[in-house]
Order: C-alpha cells, then structure tokens, then sequence
C-alpha cells in the first residue's frame, strides 16, 4: 500500500464508480428497508447501521463529480465537500459495522447491489488511510510472509508431516501435471488440520492426483476484505503463477468464503484477464466426485444437525445445493435454520471483520442473530464450510455459554469414507 | 391574468415546458448513468448474466417474506401508494384524453367514481407513509429535506386532482389549472429528484440481477 492520503482516498471513491454504483444511487428512496436485512441494525436496533447510510461518503463523491445537479448543488454551496473528518466517522460503520455478507443486496426493492457498493467503498477507505489496524496488518503480513495470519512454509511443512504420519499417505508438494491445486487458509493450517487429513483421504478413495504449490498455499485474499486491489491482485497473482506453473487443471478454494470470492469471481478481474484453469470450491468438487459415483461413504451422522451457510457461497457465490447434497450422504437428521441459504445470516465474522480486535464486542452482539437461529432448531451439532465462520462462532458459542460442537463438512464426510478396501 | 388565462397557460406554454423538461431530463440522467459503463467480466460465468438481469427486474417486485414481516408497512403502504398512481394516471377518462392528445392513441378507463376512491385510498396511503417516515426510527435517520420534497410533489397532484373533481374550491378552472400546474411541478423536477427511481430501477435491478446471475445466484 502507497502512503495514505485524503486526496489519493477521494481519488480512489472517484474510479470505483461505474454504471452500475450511479444506477443504485440515482435509484435509493430512502425506504429503509436494507436496515431490515443488516444483522448489525436488527440486532443493534441503531439507524446508523443502514447499509444505504454506510454510502454516505461515496455517494457524495458520485453526487459531485458524475451528476450535473450535484456540480450546481456544490457550485451554489448547497452541499459539503467530502472531508476527511467524515471518512474516520464512517470507518467504524463500513467496516465494524459490515460483514459483505449482501444480504441488503438481495431484498432491495429497487434492486441496489449495496455490497458491491461496500466492496468498492472500501477501496477509497483504505487509500484515504481509514483502515482499521487490524486489517493492514493482516494485508501487510499477506504481502511479506504470504499469509495473513504469518504462516510460512515451514509451518505448512510441519503440518503436512503431521498428516502424513497420521495417515499413511502422501501429501504431495508442488508436483508438475496434478489435476487439482489445493489451496487452504491460514485459519486451517493453524487450528483445523483435519482438512488437510480429509483432502488427502477423500483424493485418495476417488483416485485423483492434487498437489499443494509451495509457492502459493494460502487461500486467503485480505485484499479483498479491506478493500485493497494491488494487494489483492498480488496474492492473486502469486496462485495463478503456481497452478499455471503446475499445469493443473483445477484450483480448489477451501473451507473459506471470502477465499472463494476472492479467487474465483474477483481474481479474473484484478488480473485482467480470464484463467486458464478452473476454479472450484471445495464443495464442488466433492459434489462432483459424489455425482460420478466416485465419493462413497459408510453409515450415517445420527446427532441432529444443521448446516451454516457462508455468506460468500451462497449469496455472494452460488454454492447452494452442493452442501446439502453432501450432507444427505452422511447425515440422517440434518434441518434447515429458519432463514438458509441465499439468504442466510452471518455469523457475524465475514468480510475481514474477524481480524479486527476493536470489533470484538459487536461482533459477540450481532452473534445473537445466529444464536436464536441455533436455539429455534435444538441441534446438537453444527456444519459449516468456512473456517472463518467456524472460529467466529465457536467464540461466539462461548460467549454466550452455548455447548455445541461445529465441525467442517469435508472433514466430517472423509470420517464417513468407505475404505478403499470395501470400496474395490 | 385571469382565471381562464391561468388555465389557457398551465394548458399550453407550461405544459410544453414541463414535457421538455421531463423528456429531456429523463435522457439526460440516463445518459449521466450508462455512459459510465463498467469494467469488463473476466471470470467464467456459472449462470447467464442476462438471464439473471431479467429475473431479479421481475421478481424483485415482491418482496423477500422474511422482510416483509420486519416491514410490513412500509411494503404495504408502498404497493398501494404505487398502483393507485399507475391506475389513477393511466385510467382516468380526463387523463387518457390528454395521453391521446400526446401519443395519438387512447384506451379506456374505469368508472370515475371507482377511479375517486382509488385516489382516496392512495393519499391515506401517501400520509401514512410520511407519517412513517417521520416517526420510524431509521426513516427519521435516514430523511432528507428531498425525501420530503419527493412527497410534496407526488402528494399535490392527488389532493389537487380530487378537489377539482369534487369542485371544492371555486372557480373549476382555477382548481383545474392549479391541478394541472401540480403536475407540470412534478414532471419539471421528476428527473432531478429520487422519482427518477422509475426508470433508474430498471438499470440497478438489472445489474444487481446480472451480477447475481452470472455467478448463478438467483437475487
């Protein structure tokens, strides 16, 4: 990230608006009614967590410099300039008080996409130096470490010892021609090495040749999620150059939702240009191998459970039926929250929100809305497909003195794997 | 100026300006939006962005029923307000000969008493909703003196329409012109108020649905 600055931050809200951000604007009527999707104003009652309202200062840029009425407004001395003063206010609203989880972007009624709004406001916020701490530092370790969370190759290196002692089978490193590249998050490396043990056991039953690049591991795209576009473009850069390298075919995101977003619907765009392999959540592909009758399991989860949707998969990336899919195979007692799917609630962690310390206590407060999702079902376990997700309300559980196992869908249906032997 | 001047007026030279105005406004903000355009689409689609552009400028008519109990209001208050002024517009006798004058062609209305209590219903709606507007917490937030300006502009044409169909001030072409005056106010600032969400709608719904669609979101 270059120096920081008023003028480079206003620069920055003046690129990020297009067609589509003038047609939102020109269109809000001030109804209110994105407030009403916004967990942090359902479960804060307070009006200022309006997503509309987050917009403020990009709308007053739009207002000023792409609409003739505003240039008039601002030559008659009818409206403020945008200050500085008013974006260090609207930090804490547009990225404490937003998960991107674009709830607000599907009951719109005149269709306003705000979160795409949100996603591109975040970009002036971050060249205007109004950031919070916890995101820069988590972008910067991205940059010279290659993951956000500081973990380097030898960690990794550890880890996959780990698994391999564990199971008996190879995790193979940076292997030329392998059909799939898997990516992972820092957030498994560190507390979920079961997903690694899982991949490794499920690729095997299938019969498929996957490589970890030494060179590109980490899944996660901070750039995305404080809204910087050369950051992001870099990690971004660094997968495609190895699955290229590796002439893989496939480039599998993990158990991670902005990790998804960041490179399956952002990464074309921030490297201008499409890829020449395909990208997959890792619940596609395991929809996929259980389609062609490849993916076998043996008995069934009996415990009454539910499954959590990421907001950056279903809403934001359409990977709605695939997990339930996968859950029918190894699930007999599995119910759906009250709201699920596409428009399922957050957990209240999303969009970088988890790495930002000073949030903690909204972030405990929002997790209500989950909380009484979880408490309407009675279940005795939770499924989700995001370890970001998984972490926030594991702490969330636990602020709210809640017992409740969350386990990650890959992990719990390689538990379920028919062993090869049975399967020949 | 008498009262027949006035209404000779409002009837020609006003109405002629307001038009212009309107027609020209409504391209020009148009123009204002699209010619922005956006950067392109690299990564490859799951679903048809075109398709899901079409789909979302549909469905999100209706609205999503686990809002529509946050807000039951606001959405009720709203389909009234909205197809009372299409029915009281478009089917009106009087107005529909003013849309022959303008288009060249006509169709029929409805009976103009059923059209009365339709206007009836549509301003308790409009009243309600400023009520709401001014009490609810997060509309009293979120308000501005336009959001305010919008509702005169849109509530004038309905009160003076129906006191001139009720003859309630004398004499009718003064009321007459006065009505018609209201809605030449409206048409003038339509394009450079939020009334332009009429048109504009269709562009944010599209590229929300497109946006959704490509990546096989149904929004």
């Amino acid at each position: 990230m270059s120096v920081a600055t008023f003028e480079r931050g206003y620069n920055a809200f003046k690129e990020q608006i297009d067609a589509p951000i003038a047609s939102f604007f020109s269109s809000c009527v001030r109804c209110g009614i994105c407030a009403e999707a916004c967990l942090f104003f359902t479960e804060t009652g307070d009006p200022k967590y309006t997503p509309i309202y987050k917009l403020e200062p990009l709308r007053k840029v739009w207002e000023q410099e792409y609409t003739l009425l505003g240039k008039f407004k601002a030559l008659f001395g009818l409206t403020s300039k945008l200050t500085d003063a008013e974006l260090a206010e609207w930090k804490e609203l547009v990225y404490n008080g937003c998960t991107l989880c674009g709830r607000c972007s599907m009951v719109c009624p005149v269709g306003n996409d705000l979160v795409y709004m949100i996603r591109r406001a975040r970009e002036g916020m971050v060249a205007a130096g109004h950031a919070p701490e916890g995101l820069i530092n988590a972008s910067k370790r991205a940059i010279t470490t290659g993951s956000p969370m500081g973990i380097k190759l030898p960690a990794l290196q550890a880890q996959i010892n780990h698994v391999e002692k564990d199971t008996g089978l190879k995790i193979p490193v940076d292997e030329v021609g392998a059909e799939y590249l898997v990516l992972l998050s820092s957030m498994e490396i560190i507390n979920f090495p079961e997903y690694l043990e899982a991949i490794a056991k499920i690729m095997q039953q299938v019969g498929k040749t996957w490589t970890i690049a030494s060179a590109a591991f980490e899944a996660t795209n901070s750039g995305i999620q404080i809204g910087a576009a050369d950051i992001a473009k870099e990690l971004v850069n660094r997968v495609v150059t190895a699955a290229e390298k590796l002439q893989v075919k496939t480039v599998i995101s993990p158990e991670c939702g902005h990790a998804y977003t960041a490179i399956r619907w952002e990464g074309p765009n921030l490297i201008g240009r499409p890829f020449t392999f395909e990208v997959k959540h890792i619940l596609e592909v395991l929809d996929e191998f259980r389609e062609q009758g490849q993916l076998k399991t043996l008995g069934f989860e009996s415990a009454r459970l539910t499954f959590h949707d990421p907001c950056q998969l279903v809403r934001r990336g359409g990977v709605v039926e695939q997990p339930r899919h996968l859950l029918k195979m190894v699930a007999s007692n599995f119910v759906e929250m009250s709201d699920h799917g596409k428009m399922n609630w957050c957990c209240g962690g999303g969009g970088g929100h988890s790495a930002i310390e000073e949030a903690h206590e909204i972030r405990t407060q929002v997790f209500q809305r989950k909380k009484n999702q979880l408490e309407e079902l009675q279940v005795e376990k939770l499924v989700t497909a995001c370890a970001n997700c998984r972490i926030v309300m594991e702490e969330g559980l636990e602020s709210y003195e809640m017992q409740l196992p969350i386990v990650g869908l890959t992990e719990m249906l390689a538990k379920h794997l028919a062993t090869s032997n049975e399967n020949n | 100026m008498n009262y027949i001047e006035f209404l000779l007026w409002v009837r020609g030279p006003a109405f002629q300006i307001a038009i212009a105005v309107l027609v020209f406004g409504i391209s020009f903000r148009l123009l204002e939006i699209l010619l922005l355009g956006r950067s392109p689409e690299y990564a490859a689609p799951r679903g048809s962005a075109v398709w899901g552009g079409f789909r979302t400028l549909l469905t999100r008519t209706l609205s999503e029923e686990s809002i529509f109990r946050r807000a039951p209001l606001v959405i009720i208050a709203g389909y009234v307000f909205h197809l009372g002024l299409f029915i009281v517009i478009l089917l009106l006798v009087p107005h529909i000969l003013v849309f022959k004058d303008l288009l060249g062609f006509s169709w029929s209305g409805l009976p103009t008493p059923l059209i009365d209590a339709i206007a009836v219903i549509t301003l308790l709606a409009l009243f309600i909703l400023l009520i709401n507007r001014i009490k609810h917490p997060v509309l009293r937030f979120l308000s501005t003196s336009a959001d305010y300006f919008a509702w005169v502009i849109t509530f004038l044409p309905l009160l003076t329409g129906y006191m001139a169909y009720h003859h309630m001030v004398n004499p009718y072409p003064f009321i007459l012109g006065l009505h018609i005056l209201s809605v030449e106010i409206l048409m003038i600032f339509f394009p450079f108020t939020k009334l332009m969400h009429a048109f504009t709608l269709v562009i944010a719904r599209w590229y929300n649905g497109a946006n959704a669609g490509h990546k096989g979101v149904q929004a």
